[in-house]
């Protein structure tokens, strides 16, 4: 997927030589309205933006998504709203990467080809399944890059060597390299450099594939990781809604103050 | 669709692990995928090391009590005029209830792998007491995840693990209930898989917990089968196995060894919640034809909306309040071995209030819907019908409720 929109916004931040930043939000937190509005805004300062659609029972998630899971889920975000989101967002940003992200089963109801087909309608860019992991997601991530939808294969720190390489030579235009041994929403328990040497034997394997990495990465914490291809912030994100909504403050700017303040830490 | 012959169920999955070519497998995110063929790894190891099968048998005679009593229920039987009830009293086994055997399983995998800490969920308490009882017994770090909503309602096993020197975390997301407690627990081992190891209380989740729990409950049917031939000096021609099913663990147990048989011969029969007759929640996902779906790590039917997303439960059984089942049962059911039905929290109350009061037994309220569906066919049976209920659980948890529920005269 040569002149993917993923593979174009790392190049751009490469230009820029700064990682990228990626951010995840959950559609319809806290309704669905409020949440384009989040989307389209951050991504004025995101490079790619990822967008949970929430599951009920979110084996991987920490506390923070969770809550933006069920806020959403209760104020009634149904999977086609997920992909109207999508397509309203694209209308006034065509260029923006939206990387969809979220749990097997609610692939598997809707129908694994329906999906597939409703993604590319709505021009979903890329697919994060967190539950269906390699050699498990082999079928399911043909069909996506038969479509045009990068399946973005994840990898971690307990990931054997035979098994990394398998999955780097499966993936597609993006890597998803999760810090530690962690749900999202963990506190940095590993050094930088451990994860930055971590970061560089999957680089090493193929250099062409852009690697981002995951979990634990906070205004705090970001700065030390700018080394990699890419940044992704999502539960700092969701606690500032959480905390917007609790001090019933604006939403948006809060979050897009945030996503400006965690830019300037890696330009 | 169709089931092999002289293979354990347990074993009868494909290489992805999938039952049927569609129930199980293992749906986990990456960071688990090592520590699961890991286990995976050593369990088949283990299972085949005359050592570790030595040890087994040591702890599960001296430890656990085996083998449990086979008794005839005479005064019930009479009352019913019908078929014979005999029940295996599983709740004989040290601690109350047929978790026991999983949770010392686990907790010698667990030493045989070098790990200190070893977690796991429970929803009637039970496979929690258990396996802090089998962690304090093997020198393990214990950590139970719990429901908000189950440890209100399950206090005396709540006592019994902590006197074990367990750590209850309760759960305060969804229902409060024993799905929370699971995903709860797997989200504490994606955190800490490399120092601790998992215990899943049922049969569900990723496929190696479904074969480590189902290999450790057949004990029940190997005693069983022995205790069958002594009695009636061959197996009879008219049996039925009736057992409540929650995540199945006790259900597969108990029939694991009969399963081979003609379904006329020996029928099986599993019962799930019905939850409050009135209710429209219930926890009976195979009896009241649930979409298949993914939960905790494998395919198996679950009560969830067309979304996918889960379903909230409702039972008065803290142990049966589980919107998934395991995916044995799934084939079991797809291939017509098994049948499976459901009765509702006040059947299952009647059916307690008629056992205890015409027998020495007391079963808990999950093994109680099994009593109820057995209380329900037997007096249209044959005499020569012999109905066996796994009397899987003791009902000293359920203290609270039943004296709330109850009202004696
Ligand atoms: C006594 C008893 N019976 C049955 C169950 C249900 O589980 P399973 O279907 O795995 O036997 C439980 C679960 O907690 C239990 O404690």
């Amino acid at each position: 997927m040569k002149n993917s929109l993923i593979n174009q916004s790392f190049k751009n931040a490469k230009k820029e030589n700064r990682p990228a930043l990626l951010t995840y939000t959950v559609a319809g937190d806290n309704t669905k309205k409020k949440s384009l509005e989040i989307l389209k805004s951050i991504s004025n300062y995101a490079d790619i933006c990822e967008l949970g659609f929430p599951h009920n029972t979110p084996i991987a998630d920490g506390g923070q998504i969770q809550t933006s899971a069920y806020r959403a889920i209760k104020n009634g975000i149904k999977i086609n709203d997920v992909f109207s989101i999508v397509r309203n967002f694209k209308k006034s940003k065509k260029d923006k990467p939206v990387i969809l992200m979220g749990y097997y089963n609610m692939v598997y109801q809707y129908n694994e080809n329906k999906f597939i087909t409703k993604c590319k309608k709505s021009k979903v860019d890329g697919l994060i399944i967190v539950d269906l992991p390699y050699p498990e997601n082999k079928i399911f991530a043909a069909k996506c890059k038969k479509n045009n939808i990068n399946f973005i294969q994840l990898i971690s720190p307990t990931t054997s060597k035979l098994r990394l390489k398998k999955i780097i030579n499966d993936s597609h235009d993006m890597i998803y390299y999760i810090s530690m041994l962690s749900t999202t929403g963990g506190k940095l328990k590993v050094s930088a450099n451990e994860i930055i040497s971590q970061y560089q034997i999957i680089k090493n394997h193929n250099k062409s594939k852009n690697v981002v990495i995951g979990f634990g990465i906070t205004e705090k914490t970001i700065k030390s990781l700018k080394k990699a291809d890419g940044l992704v912030v999502g539960s700092a994100i969701c606690k500032e809604i959480t905390k917007s909504i609790k001090k019933r403050q604006n939403t948006v700017t809060n979050v897009i103050n945030l996503v400006k303040r965690l830019k300037n830490k890696i330009k | 669709m169709k089931l092999k012959k002289g293979i354990p169920l347990i074993d009868q999955h494909d290489k992805n692990g999938f039952w049927g070519g569609k129930f199980g497998g293992s749906y986990i995110p990456e960071t688990l995928k090592k520590p699961i063929e890991d286990l995976t790894k050593e369990f088949q190891k283990l299972r085949k090391n005359k050592k570790f099968l030595k040890k087994k048998d040591f702890y599960f005679k001296n430890y656990i009590g085996s083998p449990t009593n086979f008794v005839k229920l005479e005064n019930l039987s009479n009352y019913l005029d019908g078929a014979q009830i005999w029940a295996k009293v599983v709740s004989e086994a040290n601690g109350g209830a047929h978790k026991i055997y999983n949770a010392t399983v686990h907790a010698l995998i667990c030493k045989a792998m070098g790990k200190k800490y070893i977690i796991g969920d429970t929803g009637a308490g039970y496979a929690g007491k258990m396996l802090s009882m089998a962690a304090k017994k093997f020198g393990l770090r214990c950590k139970i995840f719990m429901g908000a909503k189950d440890i209100k309602r399950q206090k005396p096993n709540c006592d019994a693990m902590r006197r074990n020197g367990a750590e209850i975390v309760p759960v305060y997301s969804g229902s409060q209930t024993l799905v929370d407690a699971v995903s709860e627990c797997m989200r504490y081992w994606v955190s800490n898989c490399d120092n601790t190891h998992m215990c899943v209380g049922s049969t569900v989740g990723p496929n190696i917990f479904v074969k480590i729990c189902g290999w450790s409950t057949a004990q029940i049917s190997k005693e069983l089968k022995a205790q069958l031939k002594e009695k009636f000096k061959k197996i009879p021609k008219k049996l039925k196995l009736i057992n409540c099913v929650g995540g199945g663990s006790s259900a597969y147990g108990f029939w694991s060894e009969f399963i081979d048989f003609n379904k006329k011969h020996i029928e099986l029969i599993g019962v799930e919640a019905g939850g409050p007759k009135k209710s429209l929640l219930h926890a009976a996902p195979l009896s009241r034809n649930a979409k298949i779906g993914i939960l905790h790590g494998a395919a198996s039917y679950v009560c969830q909306n067309s979304e996918g997303q889960i379903h909230e439960t409702e039972s008065i059984s803290a142990g049966l309040d589980y919107p998934g089942v395991s995916p044995i049962h799934c084939f079991l059911k797809d291939t017509k071995r098994a049948r499976y039905t459901y009765a509702t929290d006040e059947e299952a109350l009647n059916a307690y209030q008629l056992v205890t009061r015409f027998e020495k037994l007391n079963p808990s309220l999950e093994p109680s819907h099994a009593f109820a569906e057995a209380i329900k066919i037997a007096p249209k049976l044959s005499k020569d019908t012999i109905i066996i209920v796994n009397s899987c659980g003791d009902a000293k948890k359920d203290r609270d409720i039943l004296k709330e529920r109850l009202v004696r005269n």
